[in-house]
């Protein structure tokens, strides 16, 4: 028997937790009183010790999820075992899971008749998935689960509609003498639904790049507590800028939106040491470099591409910098030097039409920056509805180096340089 | 069998374990000389003497000061609290005193200890005469409570209440003195803690005790003119609660009601139906409804005070009501 393992009440006052990193992944053995999970209450961090032996079936919860006290977070159980569906599934594997089961019955011939009056239900949870809906006593439920019967197909005549005893019994006798009636709830066949050209899974196996990112990212988002903090430019002025300096530049030199953020971080963070650090035992080596990091997409996965001395370097230089390094990872002839030496990372998905969203920080980094797009929005200026330039952009910060307060504060210095370009060229 | 009545059948069961056990007296307000406020140690006093036999002040707690001391040095003294309601003023004695001293004291010593209690109301006495607090009392462990609905029960009950060597709360109800009912002579002893079923049926099930017993009786044969055959079990006993054939009865019809006539709110009702979705949720087809005394204090006038008490037509209504 498959055990649910709910997020723990570990004080008085504890409401949630956060789930912050998986000991046990899916499919390992696990004894009683290993530790399944750790979690972060607001006082302490705290292991959460597996009150069942077996194999750990499933995490309900993802990494860094917030959890209400007693809520459920994992399945343990014995190997192969199947488990009911009753619980929320949150993790991407659980959803690949659910998408698949959703599937299943609609690729199988449907049932066109029973030799029931009443449906047979297909499993136990059947009863159990409608009892929520349907209103039935708890001995019809009973009844009904016992003979094997859906109660959401029984007609209740008891006080507002509610199943009783007698209209269980009076469904089987039906069903008993009848036979060859269609169930009462219709099982009508899917006639529009498009079926996938293939059903077949398909097993791709990974690349080292990809093997890399995975271990280096379970690594920071196991290891580094993040928080965000999103904050939104106007980049009304700075898309001026660029169009009248990109007007004096050959195609091939044209300034990206993203150069100027480059350069607008590296002067921020030079006023921000604090996040352009890394934590290394009980100290914050803050570095007396200003290295962006700049992520770039490559066939099977990214790379951070790093700007040397940003702070330092001119638009133009940045640009090309960046331009040559970019091409040369994508072609996979990447220079040792391209890559190393990060101090401080960016990813910039504003080219793929992305309002807003978080990235994981780049070990050993304390963070990093996720840059969304910059678009032409309605915005309110003195009482007036008017067209303007809006982007928005997410820190992540390891909070053992930071706090929100800096952070946001660095977000604004950065508002200083974006939503006044000039400021970068003197 | 001869029919008596509660009257006889108490007076019955005291006298016949006075004389077999000389360690056994009675003390209260009036028992003595007058024979009893309703007269149920009538000829006692003559027939057994002042030692025997003992009227007190109007002292609640000095009655149950003496009881409980004299339980403690191995007598078996009978209380007679006038009505229930003055219970209230010997309370530390009864619920911290005799309900915990075995307890407390280890088991050093035990407290063959029979309080009787007249409460209940509908005789018109006002509100502070006619509570029905008997849940209040089942409350505490280390008491028993006791409360008839019949003759022969009070009578087999109460004569094992007095050879119990544990503290025994008494209740009996006020209004019911008059009933009639076949009553065994001579010996009969009915186990403390066993719940009965006093009449059968198939439809629904009544859990009741002491009054609500003669009410749902007469509820019953009302309708039973409409084909509701109603079971009651009669609980007899409210601690050490037997529960088992009130869930005997339930798995069998499914619906329920409990009446009392108790308040409703942290009442006898409640207990049972708590311990009813405990012991036999999977066997629920209706909500169990409660009958119970109005949430007020009783009143005097007789109109009122009926009004409030739980009568026939309410059983009725209630039955009907969980056979929806």
């Amino acid at each position: 028997m498959a055990e649910t393992i709910n997020m723990p009440k570990l004080g008085f006052d504890m409401a949630e937790g956060t789930l912050v990193r998986w000991v046990k992944q899916v499919g390992e053995e696990i004894k009683k009183g290993d530790v399944l999970a750790e979690i972060e209450t607001d006082k302490a961090t705290v292991e959460v010790e597996s009150p069942a032996s077996g194999v750990v079936l499933q995490h309900i919860v993802e990494q860094g999820t917030v959890v209400p006290v007693n809520a459920p977070i994992a399945v343990v159980g014995q190997a192969g075992e199947k488990i009911s569906d009753q619980s929320p599934v949150i993790s991407n594997q659980s959803k690949v899971e659910s998408r698949k089961s959703d599937v299943a019955p609609q690729t199988q011939p449907m049932p066109v008749s029973t030799t029931q009056a009443v449906s047979p239900a297909d499993s136990s949870s059947a009863v159990h998935g409608q009892s929520s809906v349907v209103k039935a006593s708890p001995l019809a439920k009973k009844i009904a689960k016992d003979n094997n019967v859906n109660l959401a197909s029984i007609q209740g005549t008891g006080p507002g509609g509610r199943v009783v005893r007698k209209d269980v019994e009076a469904a089987l006798a039906g069903a008993a003498q009848t036979s060859d009636v269609r169930p009462a709830t219709p099982l009508a066949p899917i006639t529009n639904y498009q079926l996938p050209i293939t059903t077949e899974d398909k097993v791709v196996p990974t690349t080292k790049l990809r093997q890399a990112i995975g271990r280096r990212l379970v690594e920071s988002k196991t290891t580094i507590p993040h928080f965000y903090v999103t904050h939104e430019y106007k980049m009304d002025a700075l898309m001026e800028m660029r169009k009248q300096a990109n007007a004096f530049l050959p195609d091939n030199e044209k300034l990206s939106v993203n150069d100027f953020i480059v350069k607008a971080v590296a002067l921020a963070l030079r006023q921000f040491p604090n996040l352009n650090a890394t934590l290394k035992g009980n100290e914050i080596i803050q570095f007396g470099h200003v290295n962006v990091g700049v992520a770039v997409t490559v066939p099977g996965g990214l790379m951070t591409v790093v700007v040397k001395d940003a702070d330092a370097k001119p638009l133009r230089q940045i640009s090309g910098e960046i331009k040559a390094m970019a091409a040369r990872a994508r072609e996979g002839k990447v220079k040792p030097e391209d890559v190393e030496g990060s101090t401080f990372s960016t990813s910039n998905l504003g080219m793929y039409d992305v309002d807003e969203f978080i990235a994981i920080i780049n070990p050993p980094e304390a963070a990093i920056l996720a840059i969304g797009s910059a678009k032409e929005v309605p915005v309110v200026e003195s009482g007036q509805i008017k067209i303007g330039w809006r982007m928005k952009a997410t820190i992540s910060v390891d909070h053992r180096v930071s706090d929100g307060a800096e952070a946001a504060q660095f977000m604004q210095k950065l508002a200083e340089f974006l939503e006044n370009p000039v400021r970068m060229l003197v | 069998m001869a029919k008596i009545t509660m009257r006889e059948a108490i007076s019955q069961a005291l006298m016949e374990e006075m004389d077999r056990d000389p360690a056994v007296f009675i003390l209260g307000e009036e028992v003595g000389v007058w024979g009893g406020t309703y007269a149920v140690t009538k000829g006692f006093y003559d027939k057994y003497g002042p030692e025997r036999v003992k009227d007190t002040p109007i002292a609640e707690n000095a009655i149950l000061g003496a009881a409980i001391g004299a339980a403690m040095v191995g007598q078996r003294p009978i209380a007679e609290l006038m009505t229930i309601n003055f219970a209230f003023s010997a309370m530390d004695y009864i619920v911290n005193q005799a309900a915990k001293l075995r307890y407390m004291f280890g088991g050093q010593f035990t407290l063959p200890l029979v309080i009787r209690a007249v409460g209940g109301g509908g005789r018109q006495l006002g509100a502070t005469h006619s509570q029905t607090p008997d849940a209040i009392f089942a409350h505490f462990p280390g008491l028993k409570v006791v409360s008839p609905g019949t003759p022969a029960d009070a009578k087999g009950l109460l004569k094992s209440a007095i050879r119990s060597n544990d503290p025994i709360l008494f209740i009996e109800h006020a209004t019911m003195y008059q009933v009639r009912g076949e009553v065994p002579e001579g010996e009969y002893l009915i186990p403390i803690g066993k719940s009965k079923v006093q009449r059968e049926g198939s439809d629904l099930t009544i859990v009741t005790y002491c009054k609500g017993l003669e009410l749902s009786m007469k509820a019953a044969d009302e309708l039973a003119k409409e084909g509701i055959q109603a079971e009651i079990v009669d609980l007899r006993t409210l601690r050490p609660l037997d529960m088992e054939p009130v869930i005997e009865s339930f798995k069998k019809t499914n619906r329920a009601i409990v009446v009392e006539e108790g308040w409703k709110s942290y009442g006898v009702g409640a207990e049972v139906v708590s311990r009813i979705y405990e012991e036999a949720f999977d066997y629920v087809d209706a909500p169990i409804l409660r009958v119970a005394q109005k949430e007020v204090p009783l009143p005097y006038n007789r109109t009122l005070e009926q009004a409030a008490l739980p009568q026939v037509p309410d059983i009725i209504a209630a039955a009907k009501e969980v056979l929806k």
